[in-house]
């Protein structure tokens, strides 16, 4: 029996892994998905928001702001990239000048440090492609760009290492109570439990509707995206947003940590929870959007197109904690933007909250460092050699587009949580994220992982389940 | 894993007269011919584990038809060229990728047993070849499954891994390897449901269409694109429609095919992301370098050949162009190329003309016949390609059908050029009459 099953490896069920991971419980993360990151998570702005635009009071306003807080210590023990490239709400319109100073006064009352309002020159001096209608801007220092993929698969490692146990491709189907304790229905047997923490996403509230009686409702609402080459990577440097409004925080126009250029999302409500399709409709409106307030964007440059899904509860506020009437469920729930950069102060909080719930004690060893994956192009070029002379496969590069060697794809594969798929080497090492996408590398990769994991390759996948990359061998009529 | 060793790995900023980036089918006629010009010291740097480049993947016969008047497969026509450069004992390294080029002309590259390691070269011949455009360049809505492939790379999962990619397929986009693997697919017991291709006309050659698609009955829909890709994990079903003359969808059009495989063929792309790093100026519409009569980029002593350069159709004419570029740098490192006369003259491309390469000439130190390539941007029935030097038209000539497909040539006479007094440009345009 665990003492936490945690429902959902995205970044919030991460979040509270690696917490939960300080102490001393027994704590097991089930995941749908064959790897972490591989729902919600994996498709959104890759923003750590600055914290001005939730309502005051709000549990998003204090989470957000604490979990931007709570940044620069945690990268650095994760040892992933994160940089505070800074944001700005950009009014295009006189008219909507006003709505610029309430999303001030708003900052101001969360404790968003740094907040100014920039006139049309300023603004302009700072981003000379803002568009030539530029009227005044809102400008948050304290916003940053991350990669969610790497942040979530980052927090997840560490609570893997400090003892939380990850069982993948395990989809929850049922929860009851019987005699205090949890039993969680899966496709791999039932899980019994003291506590669980719902984590589920998009699916959060059907969880919690099985076991309290004041019902929740999540909507999806879908995000098309738009991610251009890295060419266009510097046509801002602070993250470009227009003014909120009640559907979310707008089409943004933003660098990524990794120097590509992303634009979107739109926010569209949909039925289906799976429904990460884009639409020609939905990515027009991207490009469309994009350009109100940013000019010049290069829309040849575009490599690929994709949709997430926001997990929207009717209330639109984070619902975090114990329901009055399932005692020893802990909801982290309608889980939507500002999410991400919610993500470490939602697991500080769930974490403490059990944690006394459990009355658990801290454990000794913590292990607080993590080592990244070893980046090649960051070293010296005598560093490089001396490393290529220890381990060969530094030597060979499989992603060209990204410069990524055949030793990060290793270090992929063999580290705890390691990548079992070409989606899990992507995105802890960006091979096949470049301008080709994975034209040139995916059947290196695909090599690579039959080679270390002895995975036949009829059952290599792109991301698990029946994503297989190949049907059998040629001239198979044959044999 | 390399050939001759004269450039040892500690050798950290050895000089090299000409190296070479890329061992495919422009590296290595470039190679020949720049030593069979009296280059010394040549170093050809190849990323993949043998020589030959897309050549390998490409098993179908019809290369060498004009270069040796046989039909070869494509790894049998590398051979021809791989055996010369084996013969002339020009040293090459493997699974070496280079990372960067400076201005003046240092290369850095890499590789497992040599490590990191720099050159410096007297003449640099760019011959990366190009890219296939991913999905994502084409906006194309639906879902992200697994099954959606370039066409090279399924070529390669086939023709080199011995996997095949899928069941059932529809293509995207008639370019030359679409079209070949359409065939291909089938000959491997694959069912090509259809190959969808938004511009009126095909882009691949009128061959490939007749071979690879009509004589297994596979139908082309030109002026169609696909609108929605299905299936949450492998591909499950495509849905293509007819598109307008601004290339919009026609609602109401929409054909639903079920399929695992979607194949993508729709367009290359010049790899210049070291040359764009080095300072060589790129045509935008080529996305290639832009070169003078020697092949030679903005950068001095940096050429270009092959489909670095420009996307050929055929490969006997990169083999030819290459042949140039190696010469050309050549007679660049022993200091004997003629001198130049006055200023360059630009090639324009003008009325359906959509490029030509090279964009200038020089005069005086051009050879007596320089070869002009260049594509159309539309198919012209029994229309001319006409040569202006400033406003005299000095070339007209009819030909049956031109299509973007195919590349046309012209060659410009060094005798014509020094007989107009005050040469300013020299046009290559399409004429109805």
């Amino acid at each position: 029996m665990y003492d936490v099953v945690i429902i959902g490896g995205g970044v919030t069920g991460s979040a509270v892994a690696r917490e939960l991971s300080k102490y001393r419980l027994n704590v097991c993360v089930i995941e749908k998905g064959e790897d972490v990151c591989s729902g919600t998570s994996k498709a959104n702005s890759a923003i750590i928001h600055a914290g001005f635009d939730a309502k005051e009071g709000s549990l998003m306003a204090k989470m957000n702001v604490r979990g931007n807080a709570m940044m620069d210590e945690l990268t650095r023990d994760l040892d992933i990239p994160f940089r505070r490239n800074g944001a700005m709400v950009v009014c295009v319109d006189p008219a909507e000048r006003d709505g610029l100073r309430t999303l001030y006064d708003r900052g101001i009352a969360n404790h968003v440090p740094g907040l100014r309002i920039l006139d049309r020159e300023e603004a302009l001096a700072m981003e000379p492609n803002l568009s030539d209608s530029t009227v005044a801007a809102l400008y948050a220092p304290t916003s940053g760009i991350i990669c969610p993929f790497i942040l979530t698969i980052a927090m997840a490692e560490q609570a893997y290492v400090n003892g939380v146990d990850f069982h993948f491709n395990t989809e929850a189907e049922d929860i009851r109570k019987e005699n205090g304790i949890f039993l969680i229905r899966t496709g791999n047997g039932v899980y019994r439990t003291r506590c669980v923490v719902n984590a589920a996403g998009v699916y959060a509230d059907k969880f919690h509707n099985m076991v309290s009686a004041r019902t929740i409702h999540i909507t999806p609402r879908r995000g098309d995206y738009c991610l251009l080459d890295k060419s266009a990577g510097n046509l801002v440097r602070c993250t470009i947003f227009p003014q909120p409004t009640k559907l979310g925080k707008g089409v943004l126009v933003t660098p990524t940590v990794h120097g590509n250029l992303l634009i979107g999302p739109t926010a569209e409500d949909i039925d289906d929870r799976e429904g990460t399709n884009t639409t020609a409709e939905g990515l027009q409106n991207v490009i469309r959007k994009a350009g109100q307030r940013v000019k010049n964007i290069p829309m040849r440059e575009v490599i690929t197109s994709f949709a997430g899904l926001r997990a929207h509860e009717d209330g639109h506020e984070f619902i975090l904690g114990e329901p009055e009437d399932a005692p020893g469920f802990v909801d982290c729930a309608g889980i939507e933007s500002p999410g991400l950069s919610s993500s470490p102060a939602i697991g500080e909080y769930i974490g403490n909250l059990v944690r006394d719930m459990l009355g658990a004690g801290e454990k000794e060893n913590w292990i607080r460092k993590r080592r990244g994956i070893l980046h090649p192009a960051d070293l010296s070029f005598e560093e490089r050699n001396e490393l290529i002379r220890r381990e060969p496969a530094y030597g060979r590069i499989i992603c060209r587009c990204e410069s990524v060697t055949e030793g990060e794809i290793l270090d992929a594969i063999r580290r705890p949580l390691g990548a079992r798929s070409l989606d899990g080497i992507k995105r802890r090492t960006r091979a096949g994220m470049g301008r080709c996408q994975a034209g040139f590398c995916s059947p290196r990769v695909m090599e690579i992982l039959h080679r270390e994991l002895g995975i036949p390759y009829e059952q290599l996948t792109k991301c698990g389940g029946e994503s297989k990359l190949v049907m059998g061998r040629t001239k198979e009529d044959e044999q | 894993m390399n050939g001759s060793a004269t450039v040892k790995q500690e050798e950290c900023g050895i000089s090299v007269d000409i190296v070479i980036i890329g061992g495919g089918p422009a590296g290595l006629a470039a190679a020949v011919a720049a030593r069979k010009n009296g280059a010394g010291s040549i170093l050809i740097l190849e990323r993949d584990s043998e020589l030959g480049g897309i050549l390998n993947q490409c098993i179908h016969n019809g290369f060498g038809l004009h270069t040796f008047h046989e039909e070869l497969t494509g790894p049998e026509y590398a051979d021809r060229f791989i055996r010369q450069v084996l013969d002339l004992h020009i040293p090459y390294k493997l699974d070496t990728m280079v990372l960067s080029i400076s201005k003046d002309r240092v290369v850095t590259a890499m590789n497992r047993t040599d490590g990191m390691f720099k050159v410096r070269a007297g003449a640099i011949i760019l011959a990366m070849g190009c890219r296939e455009r991913p999905r994502g360049a084409l906006n194309i809505p639906g879902f992200r499954p697994a099954g959606i492939y370039s066409a090279g790379t399924a070529q390669r999962l086939v023709n080199i891994e011995g996997y095949m990619p899928g069941r059932e397929v529809v293509i995207l986009g008639s370019g030359d390897i679409g079209l070949i693997m359409a065939r291909r697919m089938t000959l491997e017991g694959a069912d090509v449901k259809v190959v969808a291709e938004i511009m009126p006309y095909s882009g691949g050659l009128k061959r490939n269409i007749v071979q690879c698609l009509d004589d297994f009955g596979i139908p082309l829909k030109l002026s169609h694109t696909v609108v929605n890709i299905e299936g949450k994990e492998r591909v499950s079903a495509v849905t293509i429609a007819a598109v307008d003359a601004n290339m919009k969808p026609i609602p109401g059009t929409e054909e639903r095919y079920r399929c695992d495989t979607l194949l993508l063929s729709t367009g290359l792309i010049p790899e210049n992301e070291l040359s764009r790093g080095m300072g060589v100026a790129l045509s935008p519409v080529t996305k290639g370098p832009q070169v003078n009569d020697m092949l030679e980029t903005n950068v001095p002593g940096v050429f270009a050949c092959g489909n670095v350069l420009h996307v050929h159709d055929l490969v006997d004419y990169v083999s030819e162009e290459a042949g140039r570029a190696g010469a050309c740098a050549a007679k660049y490192v022993k200091g004997s190329v003629p001198p130049a006369e006055g200023t360059d003259v630009p090639l324009l491309a003008e009325s359906g003309v959509r490029y030509t390469v090279p964009c200038t000439v020089n005069t005086g130190r051009m050879d007596d016949l320089l070869t002009v390539r260049f594509r159309v941007g539309a198919v012209y029935k029994k229309a001319f390609v006409s040569v202006y030097l400033n406003d005299e038209r000095i070339l007209h000539r009819q030909k049956k059908i031109m299509a973007p497909g195919e590349m046309e040539q012209v060659i410009l006479q060094k005798k014509h050029l020094l007989a107009v007094p005050d040469l300013k440009t020299i046009t290559v345009k399409i004429e109805s009459e």
